[in-house]
């Protein structure tokens, strides 16, 4: 029995777990609002909020339907265009945005956009044209060639922008982000209740325990629901995505221990991640979009060991290591995270073993990440790569260099990292190191570009991280 | 005056095909198609899916009451495969089930025996071999060969322009209802109501009285749902046919990518001679079109790549020649720009030559040879011009030189990125070329209240035609434009429609609601004038009021009482009008004539910059002036603006359709086929209307919006390729659309 609450209805249910929101809320809740466009997180048409208790405060997030497991909404609170439609009729500031801004025009993508701009609305952050645009970054309009969107988005953010900035003497009595967004008609009055109400679910549910009966994880789901979607809905895998054991962030003196679970917006959002990683934003913004974001674990994109998954890149060039823990027998164990791919699709993890921590070294002075795709947001890489120097003095004391698409698997490019190691920081050693990428990459002609293509692009993109890094100094 | 259905699109309460309330007993369909591209089909083996759970019945070619045949206009087009596949997608059976689930799960179930035959994917690899769908086209003006000889300057090469995805974001689909009478009730998400309920007539071999076709609304179309929604409501028809329940299919993203047709690819020589003055003298070109597997609507969008091949200029010596090559591919269809488009992409890949050979820029060339009106167009109209007029507004307004210097002064600071700017005149044609489409009807009821239901034979898929059409009626009577409906498109209502497309749906089905609503208009004038009614008729009403703002300010006093008046009176509060556009015609037994009621003109700048180590790159802005004619409703049409352009750009860059050479469709998904996102557009799209008085045939005099700015996009080519130029300025790019990342990376760095 899963137990959620969908708009202002507490909602049980005993359909499988693996079905996803998608269908639960248009096929079994006959809440047509949410629309289909691709079943694959592609589009945005789906999107839907979902409320979680973090800390005492219910934090919302925007993420896809089609790829999210009824398992992953237990106690929580999703939220379609029906449970923010004003009852009498009216509109949102969002739906008012858009119908002004003339943003609609077959309407079939409209609600995933009101739904993001309202996510946005809920969310914390920085108010900025361009954090109103990325909130829409997964949504995908084939009609009005988003300016009017764009403008619809910049009201909104002006809108956000005017509270903030009124409220700052009144903080204490304007509350928090969700009294603001009840008193500027941006969510219901009943927001305020659900706070109280996830409470009372988790107590009443908090003696369920994960129940491991097969070796089936899941985490985000936003690879498995794309590869094998009809599969997963009566597979019955265990999730791993709200554990709160596989959820963390934490710093050490000279390392920083993260959570299997982490998804990439809570990178975005930790201080840790901003302080250590100058560009954060810049290059995180190259990985899939918000929605995906928000669901998109960090083991999720290790384990299903797609050849460009990008955080893999990312920490294959930390030297990240994660620890890996037999879920019947306890055993844990170790590896470098570049000794995790065997081969294509083949890893070194037995089916009971669930990554259950990555670490990394904060001793890395210069870090750069480069990726190029057909489109340059929400696309995957034809090429990915990082790039990680320890620099003292003028001299390199480690290198790492990772690059995705160019093989089977992804890559740790150890010949270059080790060519480049030891060697004064500077032009000679990346033009030199440039010639042995090509005799360490292997790849292949696919739709993502040609054999020669991605050659020519693992050459610029390092030639890029040297720009990067040298301009950093 | 804003989209009517934005409130209802905004709070998610517009109603599309799979929203539709399932009625008890409704079974759901699923495909099985083609793996194979072309091939013997030795056997179909359903066993296994027919007892598969949930599943009430398996049909394929042979269980077709009527014929197994929905070509619209060759009949070259099985429903499903019998005998032969043609294409990967083809559908060969439907597996029919309790639920949709059940039906997915039963069709992979289904078995097909195929021996494989030689499969062509190539538009010229078909002409060699032969492979034609039909007698090639061509026009000719003036002579060419003698002409050329004449030329200062001659140069030839070769184009390429890819396919592209519609990816409307609601996918196909249709529900059909058996009715009392052994009819059927067809919901489909279509642009041709007419199309569909033709199509369903011969695979069920039901009399088109007996068949209903409904559209409220479609989440996209541009021209994907225009023949294309055939197969899948048919597929329905057929099956309630033989199951007497309602039977629904709303085809998964992939499906549909998979088995619909797109835009055509082209494969196109041309040769191309001026004078020492640079005018065009001369110009021939060959177009070799990619049809797919039958004929759809290659045949009329290969006419319009014809009446587009010169695009914005005169030219007077021209021949051109246009092959539809019949390929084993789904059969491509229509596009927004229907073939225009791919045909401009040639004429301004040549002057592009002739300007890189010749040192001097491509918009000198452009500009000189720009239209006039009284130049006779390559297939004998003579054209109503406003290409220089747009241009030098254009120019006038956004400071083309200095934007070009600007560009020039950023290349000069070295640095990776390279910027490029480039012009992009338009001329398109608004007409149905096939003379007899330009017609429609409009049935207006007044009812006693003063509420007014309109019904017509356009489709709206978002283009705002309805808020359009409302607008007449609104502005006929002079009332406010809520006591106005626009109901769907239904063929029981409103018969033999043409499909809404070649952007003149809001010029034809406006127009015969301005006659219906004019018509109901004159009754209630001789009833006011006999009750000797004052401040009737009231000012504005009947030549169409306030347009910009569809209702007048003050409402038509007494109207509700006026209109009781009237009943009682018993004069008819009902009007089904008929409009047929005057002048148009072309005769193809020589290849002329005067197609199009008007053409639309316009000119883009368009600003791109190239990150040269990268290969990746943005644009900076679309700047244009566009003949509106006087646009009746500047919301919805800038809108157009705005969307065309973007899917212009998008065709021109980053959409690729790629198949392999077997014929299997490699960019099957979205994670696969990328359409612009919000980040790709771009910065700014600045829109400026032609100052025109010029009177034309438009609705009020404003004028189709829907397909022309696609072909600013075309700018987007042509801008990056500048970009490419001045990274290294021996570097000429081949013209061979998209310029993905990938091309413009390989051309920075060709060493
Ligand atoms: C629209 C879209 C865009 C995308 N864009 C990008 C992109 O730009 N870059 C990119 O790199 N990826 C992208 N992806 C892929 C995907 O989002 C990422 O790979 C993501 O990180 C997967 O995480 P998840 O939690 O959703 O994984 P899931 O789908 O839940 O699981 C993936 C695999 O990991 C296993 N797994 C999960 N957690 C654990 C664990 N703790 N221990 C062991 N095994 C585990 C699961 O069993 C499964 O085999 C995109 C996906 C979509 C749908
Ligand atoms: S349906 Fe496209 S993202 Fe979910
Ligand atoms: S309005 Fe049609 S897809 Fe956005």
């Amino acid at each position: 029995m899963l137990r959620f609450i969908l708009n202002n209805q507490t909602v049980e249910t005993d359909l499988p777990s693996g079905m996803t929101v998608l269908d639960f809320v248009r096929y079994h809740k006959n809440l047509k609002g949410t629309k289909i466009g691709c079943r694959e997180g592609d589009c945005g048409a789906c999107t839907v909020l979902v409320g979680e208790l973090t800390d005492g405060e219910v934090g919302y997030r925007s993420m896809t339907s089609c790829l999210m497991p009824l398992a992953n909404a237990a106690g929580k609170h999703i939220v379609t265009i029906e449970g923010i439609n004003p009852a009498d009729g009216g509109l949102t500031p969002a739906q008012t945005a858009l119908v002004d801004e003339s943003g609609t025009q077959c309407g079939f993508c409209t609600v995933g956009f009101v739904m993001s701009l309202t996510g946005y609305s809920l969310s914390g952050g920085e108010r900025s044209g361009e954090t109103a645009l990325s909130a829409i970054d997964g949504n995908i309009c084939r009609c009005t060639g988003y300016k009017s969107i764009e403008r619809a988005a910049k009201r909104i953010c002006d809108l956000q922008f005017a509270i903030c900035n009124s409220t700052i003497s009144a903080a204490e009595v304007a509350g928090s982000q969700i009294d603001q967004a009840i008193s500027t008609g941006t969510v219901p009055n009943y927001f305020e209740s659900i706070g109280e109400r996830l409470r009372m679910l988790f107590t009443e549910d908090s003696n369920r325990k994960l129940k491991i009966e097969n070796r089936k994880w899941m985490a985000g789901g936003t690879d498995l629901y794309v590869q094998k979607h009809e599969e997963m809905v009566h597979a019955g895998a265990v999730s791993l995505f709200d554990d709160p054991s596989l959820r963390f962030i934490n710093e050490t003196a000279d390392s920083v221990e993260i959570g299997p679970s982490v998804v990439v917006t809570d990178l975005l959002e930790s201080e840790v991640f901003n302080r250590l990683f100058p560009d954060l934003y810049r290059h995180l913004k190259l990985v899939s979009s918000t929605p995906i974001r928000n669901m998109a674990t960090l083991a999720g994109n290790f384990v299903n060991a797609s050849p460009i998954g990008d955080m893999t890149a990312w920490f294959i060039a930390l030297g990240a290591r994660i620890e890996l823990r037999d879920q019947f027998s306890g055993d844990e164990r170790t590896i470098a995270l570049a000794d995790l791919y065997l081969g294509y699709k083949t890893l070194d993890r037995r089916d009971s073993e669930i990554i259950s921590k990555i670490t990394f070294g904060k001793d890395f002075t210069h870090f750069n990440f480069e990726k190029v795709s057909k489109r340059t947001y929400l696309d995957i890489a034809s090429v990915n790569t990082a790039i990680s120097l320890k620099v003292s003095d003028g001299m390199i004391e480690r290198a790492l260099v990772s690059m995705g698409g160019v093989a089977p698997t992804p890559l740790l490019l150890r010949k270059t990292s080790e060519f480049m190691t030891g060697r004064p920081f500077g032009h000679e050693t990346f033009a030199a190191a440039e010639l042995l990428i090509q005799d360490e990459i292997v790849p292949i002609s696919d739709v993502r570009g040609s054999a020669e293509y991605k050659r020519l692009l693992a050459r610029q993109l390092f030639r890029a991280h040297g720009l990067a890094v040298s301009s950093e100094q | 005056m804003k989209n009517l259905d934005s409130k209802s699109h905004v709070r998610g309460e517009s109603v599309y095909l799979d929203d539709i309330p399932v009625v008890e007993g409704t079974l759901y369909a699923c495909v099985f198609d083609s793996p194979v591209a072309h091939g013997k089909l030795r056997s179909v083996n359903t066993d296994e899916a027919a007892s598969a759970p949930g599943v009430v019945r398996v049909i394929t070619a042979n269980d077709l009451i009527g014929e197994n045949q929905i070509g619209g206009i060759l009949p070259d087009e099985p429903l499903l495969a019998n005998g032969e596949v043609h294409f990967c997608g083809m559908p060969i059976a439907v597996v029919l089930a309790e639920s949709d689930e059940q039906a997915r799960a039963a069709a992979s179930l289904v078995k097909a025996e195929i021996e494989p035959l030689e499969a062509i994917v190539d538009a010229r690899e078909a002409f060699a071999k032969g492979s034609l769908i039909a007698a090639p086209k061509r026009f000719k003006l003036g002579d060419t060969e003698k002409a050329f000889e004449s030329c200062a300057h001659v140069f030839e090469g070769k184009t390429r322009s890819g396919g592209q995805e519609h990816l409307y974001i609601e996918t196909q689909g249709a529900y059909t209802l058996p009715s009392e009478t052994g009819g059927l009730r067809v919901f489909s998400s279509t642009q041709g109501p007419t199309a569909v309920q033709k199509a369903v007539a011969s695979v069920t071999g039901i009399p088109m009285n007996l068949i209903e076709v409904d559209v409220t609304r479609l989440g996209g179309g541009f021209g994907g749902k225009e023949d294309q929604a055939n197969a899948w409501a048919a597929i329905c028809a057929v099956s309630t046919q033989l199951t007497k329940r309602p039977v629904k299919y709303s085809l998964h993203r992939m499906e549909d990518m998979r088995m619909t047709g797109k835009r055509h690819p082209y494969s196109s020589d041309y040769r191309i001679g001026l004078d020492a003055d640079l005018r065009i003298v001369a110009y021939d070109v060959v177009f070799y079109q990619n049809a797919g597997a039958s004929c759809d609507l290659s045949l009329p969008v290969l006419e319009r790549t014809l009446f587009h091949c010169t695009n914005s200029y005169f030219i007077p010596n021209v021949s051109a020649v246009a092959y539809s090559c019949k390929t084993n591919l789904p059969p491509n269809t229509a596009f927004r720009g229907f073939g225009g488009p791919q045909g401009m992409f040639v004429i301004e890949s040549a002057i592009a030559h002739a300007a890189d050979a010749l040192g001097v820029d491509r918009d000198e060339i452009q500009r000189r040879n720009l239209l006039s009106s009284g130049d006779e167009l390559p297939y004998g109209q003579i054209v109503e011009s406003e290409a220089r007029e747009a241009w030098s507004q254009a120019d006038s307004v956004y400071d083309f030189a200095t934007l070009k210097k600007e560009a020039d002064e950023f290349n000069k600071t070295g640095g990776h990125l390279k910027k490029g700017v480039a012009m992009m005149p338009i001329c398109f044609g608004i007409s149905f070329t096939k003379t007899p489409m330009n017609q429609a009807r409009s049935l207006v009821h007044v009812y006693t209240d003063g509420s007014v239901a309109v019904s017509t034979g356009a489709v709206e898929m978002g283009q705002g035609v309805n808020t359009k059409i409302a607008q007449v009626a609104a502005s006929v009577f002079g009332i406010s434009i809520e006591k106005v409906k626009v109901h769907t498109t239904n063929t029981l209502r409103i018969a033999n429609t043409s499909p809404t497309a070649a952007s003149a749906a809001a010029d034809l089905n406006g127009k015969a609601t301005q006659i219906a609503c004019e018509k109901i208009l004159e009754r209630l004038n001789e009833v006011a004038a006999e009750l000797e009614l004052e401040s009737w008729p009231p000012v504005g009403t009947g030549s169409g009021g306030d347009r910009q703002i569809g209702p007048p300010e003050g409402e038509t006093p007494n109207w509700v009482e006026l209109v009781n008046e009237a009943h009682l009176r018993r004069v008819n509060l009902s009007e089904h009008a008929h409009y047929a556009t005057p002048g148009v015609g072309f005769d193809w037994s020589v290849a002329k004539g005067h197609p199009f009621a008007y053409h639309v003109f316009g000119t883009a700048i368009v600003g791109a910059t190239v990150d040269c180590l990268r290969g990746t790159y943005e644009f900076d802005y679309v700047k244009c002036c566009h003949d509106f004619g006087q646009s009746m409703n500047s919301a919805v049409d800038r809108g157009q603006i705005e969307g065309g352009i973007v899917q212009g750009i998008g065709w021109m860059t980053i959409e690729e359709v790629v198949y392999d050479s077997e014929g299997r469709l490699r960019s099957n998904a979205l994670s696969t086929y990328k359409i612009p996102d919000v980040y790709s557009v771009p910065d700014e799209i600045a829109i400026e209307a032609l100052e025109t008085t010029r009177p034309n045939l438009a609705v009020f005099n404003s004028k189709a919006v829907g397909e022309p700015p696609l072909m600013y996009g075309i700018g987007a080519y042509f801008a990056i390729r500048e970009a490419v130029k001045a990274f290294d300025k021996e570097n000429l790019p081949a013209f061979d659309a998209p310029f993905t990342a990938e091309k413009v990376l390989m051309n920075l760095h060709r060493s």
